[in-house]
């Protein structure tokens, strides 16, 4: 691939060659350069400098205060269940059809399905889970009509907590389906057959071969996940309004109406964010990388 | 045993995801006291802020769609064929918008191209619009970048070109009229699940105060009980009829072209 063919080289001329190659690329590098990485290094950069543009910490400092520690540590919170619950459910689930001796006619509307569903986010997704789990929902109604449990005197409520990482998980157990069942169908046949004629159970084979094998997938799928959660603004908004505390929101109502009365401390709360969802991205990278040494 | 387990599993699965929609189809149904009826929807359909946004939302993710062509194309088909070495720089920018929330984007945008800066898009409305479009193209570049260029893994690009090249064709015509119908299945899928993340998009809109749809069904929600319900009816139906187009598009490309 790198040798030009003669004639696509010689509309290119020698001399001209390498400069009029990147005209090629340009329109996308400077779409790019515009349109997201500028605006990112704007925030990155301005989550480091004063009103009057000289360099401080303070923004970041300023983070450290009882009510935006606790937003993030809400939105972590919300994330990581979201990303560990929607990982063991959508594993299950995954499991179930390509190992499970479940109707092979299943497998293709699953797959179809989890790809509608980890793309049905955002306002509608809470529309329908505050018709379903909300105070006159569906099911709310029916467990205290039918069968007299009343969920509120539970404690559950759907703009909370549990109701927003119930919600999320619309879309992240579909998310997971979509990215682990690749990696189970890679788990070889014959590594079960050496393990069962080494004298292996199912459980052995299982907590000795296959789960190492797909750990780093899972670790990995995970970390997309949580990310995946953490910048989720618009289910969140939908459902709760700005009554839960968490950084999404914050930071929406920041951009909107200056609430923190310091629009650097607004690049910080953004800084922030991009800083939790890229140690999760990398670290999904990174695992992707160690688990396809095995799932080739 | 492990016949019931995964039994289990799926029911599971299939009860948690079933429950929300039969919940949202249910609630939508009941606006008339005591009976099923269709009113929210005729309700929602009539309104004019309805027609307003929805009709905004398709023309931005119709135009969306024409520029993301126009631009990820051109370049997807210039990096496979003159600069492989660049591939993986290019597909790493691509997948940024998967890890820089839409949030932190478009709050660069408002300060990076407001009124008083350099290039002041946010001054118009017309300037806004553009500055969305360019927003949602940038939400929907990973998929479009991975549509289009698995599209022309699985066709000889160096091969057409040269062949092009030979009877006289210029790289316009090489791109517009051998390139891109021959990787159409591909960026066709690639347009309906653009179509399908800008019709449902909320923040960048909402912080960029256009009148879209999915600000309106936000506002809707905060204020109305049944006609939510209906607009989340609505707007699945649009992201399966979306992700259904992509699927049958999909089984078509294989009776077209060679396996990659």
């Amino acid at each position: 691939m790198a040798n030009e063919s003669p004639v696509v080289g010689k509309q290119a001329g020698i001399a001209d060659r390498l400069p009029l190659q990147w005209l090629g690329v340009a329109p996308f590098l400077i779409f790019a350069t515009l349109f997201l990485l500028l605006p990112t290094m704007k925030i990155v950069i301005g989550a480091f400098q004063t009103p009057d543009g000289g360099f401080t910490l303070q923004n970041i400092a300023d983070l450290f205060t009882p009510s935006i520690l606790s937003a993030y540590w809400i939105s972590i919170k919300i994330s990581f269940a979201s990303a560990l619950l929607g990982c063991l459910i959508g594993f299950a689930i995954a499991a179930a059809v390509v190992l499970g001796g479940l109707p092979s006619g299943i497998r293709a509307p699953l797959l179809t399905f989890s790809g509608v569903a980890s793309n049905f986010a955002g306002v509608p997704l809470a529309f329908a889970f505050l018709a379903t789990l909300g105070p006159v929902g569906f099911v709310t109604v029916f467990l205290r009509t039918q069968i007299g449990i009343d969920l509120r005197s539970l404690g559950f409520n759907i703009l909370s907590f549990w109701g927003l990482t119930i919600t999320y998980l619309f879309f992240q157990i579909p998310l997971m389906i979509l990215i682990i069942t690749p990696a189970i169908d890679g788990l070889k046949r014959e590594w079960k057959e050496a393990a069962s004629i080494l004298g292996a159970t199912n459980v052995q084979y299982w907590r000795l071969v296959a789960f190492p094998i797909l750990l780093p997938s899972l670790l990995g799928t995970m970390a997309l996940l949580f990310a995946n959660a953490f910048g989720a603004v618009a289910t969140a908004i939908a459902l709760t309004g700005s009554s839960l505390n968490i950084v999404p929101i914050l930071l929406f109502a920041q951009i909107r109406g200056d609430v923190l009365g310091n629009p650097n401390l607004g690049y910080a709360l953004a800084f922030g964010m991009i800083f939790v969802t890229g140690i999760a991205n990398a670290l999904y990278i990174w695992l992707r990388a160690r688990s396809e040494r095995w799932l080739k | 045993m492990k016949k019931i387990w995964a039994w289990g599993a799926l029911l599971f699965g299939l009860l948690y995801f079933a429950l929300p929609l039969i919940g949202m189809t249910n609630f939508s149904l009941k606006m008339r006291r005591g009976e099923y009826s269709f009113d929210a929807y005729a309700k929602v359909l009539a309104d004019t802020r309805f027609q307003e946004t929805f009709t905004y939302s398709v023309t931005m993710a119709l135009v969306t769609i024409v520029f993301g062509i126009l631009l990820v194309v051109p370049t997807a088909y210039w990096v496979r064929l003159r600069m492989p070495t660049l591939r993986p720089f290019i597909e790493f920018i691509t997948l940024l918008p998967l890890v820089i929330p839409a949030i932190v984007i478009v709050f660069g945008y408002i300060r990076l191209y407001n009124t008083s800066s350099w290039l002041p898009l946010t001054g118009s409305i017309m300037g806004t619009n553009i500055l969305l479009m360019f927003g949602y193209a940038t939400l929907s570049l990973p998929y479009m970048y991975r549509a289009v260029d698995t599209g022309l893994q699985s066709i000889d690009v160096r091969t057409l070109t040269e062949a092009a090249q030979s009877l006289g064709a210029s790289w316009g015509r090489i791109l517009f009229r051998i390139i891109l119908p021959n990787v159409l299945i591909s960026v066709l899928s690639g347009a309906f699940l653009t179509f399908a993340i800008v019709i449902g998009e909320f923040t960048m809109a909402a912080l960029l105060n256009r009148p879209a749809f999915g600000p309106y069904m936000q506002l809707l929600g905060a204020n109305r009980a049944y006609e939510p319900a209906a607009l989340a009816v609505i707007a699945f139906g649009i992201t399966w009829g979306c992700l259904g187009l992509i699927q049958l598009v999909s089984r078509f490309q294989k009776t077209t072209q060679r396996p990659a």
